[in-house]
């Protein structure tokens, strides 16, 4: 009897402590992957604060549509000046869109929940943006995009698809390898729009929400 | 010896009652006290106030909608109830989605289509989720039988006359 009973006391609190556990061991901020992927990328048209630099530049005030993009790889990256995270993947960014110069390729910053100049006086502080960013007014093309907190990247694929999410700050490996996967899937003759490799990375500390 | 079980049984479930109860009327007043007491920008106040102003009845919805989806910043509050700025702003798109035809779960679905059901804040009935309505109800019908059961087997008079 005294057997059955603690067996049924395992068969009831096991269980539930695993599921605890589960639970408390889980990152709130991780929460999967995007329901965007593999579906048509939110279409915007924002406008320009930050130009960006040299070859990747474009004027204060111009008008970036998503659909000028068609047949190129996009990365989209949601950052903000208030965002502690934002500055360890700025330069990382800057850099890899500057290695992609020429190429069908066109990284684009967008400015979550915050002001332009603020915007434009954090990138004077990092040193300069080499790519262009642009303001969401009442962050429509986050919520479009359902973020969750910045910094975010989205890898838009060269049919205008959704192929990969990265939550936190990206890294020069996923930026080349997810890139580099997705142009070469764009060049194929025959080329399946799937998804490039790697799972979305959880947000680390310092990922801010607003 | 009997009646001294009986005041321990009694005793116990009106504890029990006293515990439950203040906690279960707490659970439903809280959300109501959130949103008295919300943080909002000058913004949010302006919009809110103007939107009274011009249609209660969209606003009625627009809370209506916006208390079933989870703050993406917060989330254990509602979007209604969340002082965040995106909050405000998702809230903002709800109005502006109702405003423009669109029906109450046209905008849910909407945002479930953006951030997933995990955006809702009551999962829907179906599937995997009907255990999450079904077990609280199994439990308190388990635990009201285990119960009647202890107190049946406690205050069962003795075979051979227990008279203590």
């Amino acid at each position: 009897m005294s057997r059955t009973r603690a067996f049924l006391g395992m068969l009831i609190t096991v269980p539930l402590i695993w599921l605890f556990a589960k639970s408390m061991s889980r990152d709130p901020r991780d929460l999967g992957p995007s329901p965007l992927a593999g579906r048509e990328a939110p279409g915007f048209t924002l406008a320009v604060f930050a130009p960006g630099q040299e070859a990747l530049a474009r004027p204060v005030g111009d008008s970036v549509r998503l659909a000028m993009f068609k047949g190129q790889v996009v990365v989209l990256n949601f950052w903000a000046s208030w965002c502690l995270a934002c500055r360890d993947e700025h330069e990382t960014l800057s850099e890899v869109a500057r290695f992609y110069v020429g190429k069908p390729v066109h990284f684009l910053g967008v400015l979550y929940n915050d002001d332009a100049l603020s915007g434009n006086k954090w990138i004077a502080e990092m040193g300069g943006q080499s790519y262009p960013s642009v303001l969401d007014p009442g962050a429509r093309t986050a919520i479009d995009y359902g973020l969750y907190g910045v910094p975010e990247t989205f890898f838009l694929d060269a049919s205008g698809r959704v192929a990969f999410k990265n939550t936190g700050p990206v890294t020069a490996t996923v930026l080349r390898r997810v890139v580099d996967s997705l142009m070469a899937a764009a060049s194929a003759p025959t080329a399946p729009a799937a998804p490039a490799a790697p799972a979305a990375s959880a947000a680390p500390a310092g990922a801010g929400s607003k | 010896m009997r009646r001294a079980r009986q005041g321990l049984v009694a005793l116990s479930l009106a504890l029990s009652l006293a515990l439950i109860l203040p906690r279960a009327t707490a659970a439903q007043q809280a959300p109501a006290a959130a949103r008295d007491t919300q943080m909002v920008t000058p913004e949010g106040l302006r919009s809110n106030a103007s939107a009274k102003a011009t249609d209660p009845a969209l606003e009625a919805r627009t809370s209506g909608v916006a208390s079933g989806l989870r703050c993406p910043v917060c989330q254990g509050l509602s979007i209604q109830d969340s002082p965040s700025e995106l909050s405000q702003q998702m809230r903002s798109l709800v109005r502006d989605q109702l405003a423009a035809g669109k029906t109450d779960e046209e905008v849910r679905a909407y945002f479930i289509s953006k951030y997933g059901e995990w955006i809702l804040l009551e999962p829907k009935a179906s599937g995997f989720n009907t255990l999450v309505y079904a077990l609280p109800i199994l439990v308190v019908v388990g635990g009201l039988g285990l119960i009647l059961t202890l107190v049946r087997r406690w205050t069962a008079v003795p075979a051979d006359g227990d008279k203590t």
